[in-house]
């Protein structure tokens, strides 16, 4: 298998300019975090908030620049600063959103969304863009007949179903899926939960999956990685790092997840008539 | 005597395509020292059959029930007036986005003072006092100098506390906690229903947990009501529900489960779940 995405020991930090009353100090977002992505395969980046998740996924997804390490897609290094973000580059590197109510322009109809990337990046003629808007709106569980509305006439589902339609239009290579189902309903997180398994089937997509939910990761990733204050505190195979979590962080995680089966209830009603 | 008894509720909207049934003849009673869960998908009005009956409503909104009270009083055809002094006290609502449902503009002190000064009417000292009792219960560290912190200041986990702590001020006997755990952290989440759950206990109040998680529902619940589209699908005790539900609805909604993926798929609620015409009919 190829590896599509490499990581190499990335650092970033922020630094916060001083003012007149306070001094300026540097905050360590990520700190020296490597991992490796093969193609047609997910790996879910688990952790809670500030721990640095979305950083990486803005590194992944080449809107800022890592501080320091190494970033090679598809075998090429690449580095933003120095001016390697070429319209090939920016093809291969798609991102979906948590909040489809906010990452649509609502003043766009879903046509104009979705071939907006097809105008920045390519030079594809506008009937063509319209043919492929159209197919991709099919192929994401949607109809032809929507091509001409505006993301308020959607539900949250169907929203997230456009914005990963707008993701796909530049046949990317991988996707960084920030949150993708943590703003929805559970029966539409199940619909596009297995849309993105259907996707990743016929295109052979590599995912980043950047999620909370260790009940979502355990169901889609092929790798985990739990970050913990800007540091990957633990980093397999999912089965691996489930069956057999080392660290103490992952293991307080796994603790904290409400579980939602016959024993578990049963043990805390027992514990609940005990008390 | 069930705490808050609810026969029958219909909500309706009044929309610019005539009325909405947001709620259609739900029916359910908590009792003392109970914790029940709704469960249910958004739109399902499980946020408005509460809202209802807490008289939170616009005005847009038209209520109607066979019967709704609160400890043998009932709620409908009190005066504002009067229900202004069961609501806050007697119950009382934690609501989903902690952050968001304290004023920006007050400390965290003042907002919880405000309750105790309107419902207990205690003097300046005591409320202070009672004020840093109350912070310390939910967990707060440093409690005298959180008081004249602003919500800002504060994260969402803290914020969470700070709502649980004026919801509780005057020792209510219901508590309505509508998705109080959905914008937080994993690990806050468990902090956070661990503490509702002591509360509970050691007050002995009556507990309704609005949530869509059925992760929740199993870590807390005594009873649950299942809500879909207004109408109630299901209601049993937690363990029957997990272990055999009897709606179609309350199936799929388990099958659904990442925890419970047996295949390659998830089975989606269409699949497994098909509307009744008749449902479909009462509901639009």
């Amino acid at each position: 298998m190829t590896v599509v995405l490499e990581a190499r020991n990335l650092v970033r930090d922020y630094h916060i300019p001083g003012g007149l009353m306070k001094k300026a100090k540097t905050v360590h977002a990520l700190k020296g975090v490597s991992f490796s992505v093969e193609q047609g395969k997910t790996l879910a980046i688990v952790g809670e908030s500030g721990c640095g998740k979305s950083t990486l996924g803005r590194i992944l997804t080449l809107i800022d620049p890592a501080t320091s390490g190494e970033l090679l897609i598809d075998g090429n290094k690449i580095d933003i600063t120095k001016g390697d973000l070429t319209p090939e580059m920016r093809r291969k590197v798609q991102i979906v959103f948590q909040n489809p109510y906010g990452s649509l322009n609502p003043r766009q109809k879903i046509g104009d969304i979705l071939t907006e990337p097809l105008i920045i990046n390519t030079k594809t003629p506008a009937d063509e863009r319209r043919e492929r808007a159209m197919a991709m709106l099919k192929k994401v569980g949607l109809d032809e007949r929507h091509y001409n509305r505006y993301p308020h006439m959607f539900s949250g589902g169907q929203r997230q179903r456009i914005a990963i339609a707008r993701a796909l239009m530049l046949n990317p290579k991988f996707l960084v899926l920030d949150e993708p189902v943590s703003a929805l309903d559970l029966s539409v997180q199940a619909q596009v939960l297995n849309l993105l398994a259907d996707l990743q089937d016929e295109f052979q997509l590599t995912y980043v999956f950047i999620s909370h939910d260790l009940s979502v990761v355990r169901y889609i990733a092929d790798d985990v990685m739990v970050m913990y204050f800007g540091e990957a505190v633990e980093y397999g195979s999912r089965d691996e790092v489930f069956a057999d979590p080392k660290h103490s962080y992952t293991k307080t995680l796994f603790a904290a997840t409400p579980r939602a089966d016959v024993a578990s209830i049963k043990a805390r009603l027992a514990k609940k008539q005990a008390a | 005597m069930a705490l808050l008894e609810i026969e029958n509720l219909v909500v309706e909207f009044q929309t610019a395509t005539g009325p909405f049934r947001a709620v259609d003849g739900v029916s359910m009673k908590v009792h003392e020292k109970e914790v029940l869960a709704i469960v249910g998908e958004s739109g399902s009005g499980k946020s408005v059959s509460m809202l209802a009956a807490m008289g939170l409503l616009p005005w847009t909104a038209k209520v109607t029930a066979d019967k709704l009270a609160f400890n043998g009083r009932d709620l409908l055809g009190m005066s504002p007036a009067e229900r202004k002094k069961i609501i806050g006290k007697d119950v009382s609502m934690i609501f989903q986005e902690p952050v968001a449902s304290l004023n920006p503009c007050f400390t965290v002190g003042f907002q919880i003072e405000e309750v105790l000064r309107i419902h207990l009417g205690l003097d300046k000292a005591a409320r202070r006092k009672r004020a840093i009792e109350l912070f310390e219960a939910v967990g707060i560290p440093d409690p005298a100098e959180r008081l004249g912190h602003f919500p800002h200041q504060m994260s969402g986990g803290q914020c969470q506390r700070v709502m649980i702590a004026i919801a509780i001020a005057c020792n209510p006997k219901l508590l309505i906690a509508d998705e109080p755990t959905t914008a937080l952290d994993v690990t806050i989440q468990k902090q956070i229903l661990d503490l509702l759950m002591r509360l509970q206990a050691e007050h002995g109040m009556g507990l309704i947990m609005i949530t869509h998680n059925m992760g929740v529902v199993a870590e807390t619940a005594d009873r649950v009501v299942v809500q879909y589209k207004g109408r109630k699908m299901e209601e049993a005790d937690v363990l029957s529900l997990f272990e055999s539900p009897k709606s179609n609805y309350t199936r799929a909604l388990l099958a659904a489960l990442p925890d419970n993926a047996t295949g390659d798929r998830l089975p989606t609620i269409s699949e497994l779940f098909v509307d009744e015409p008749s449902l479909q009919g009462a509901a639009r």
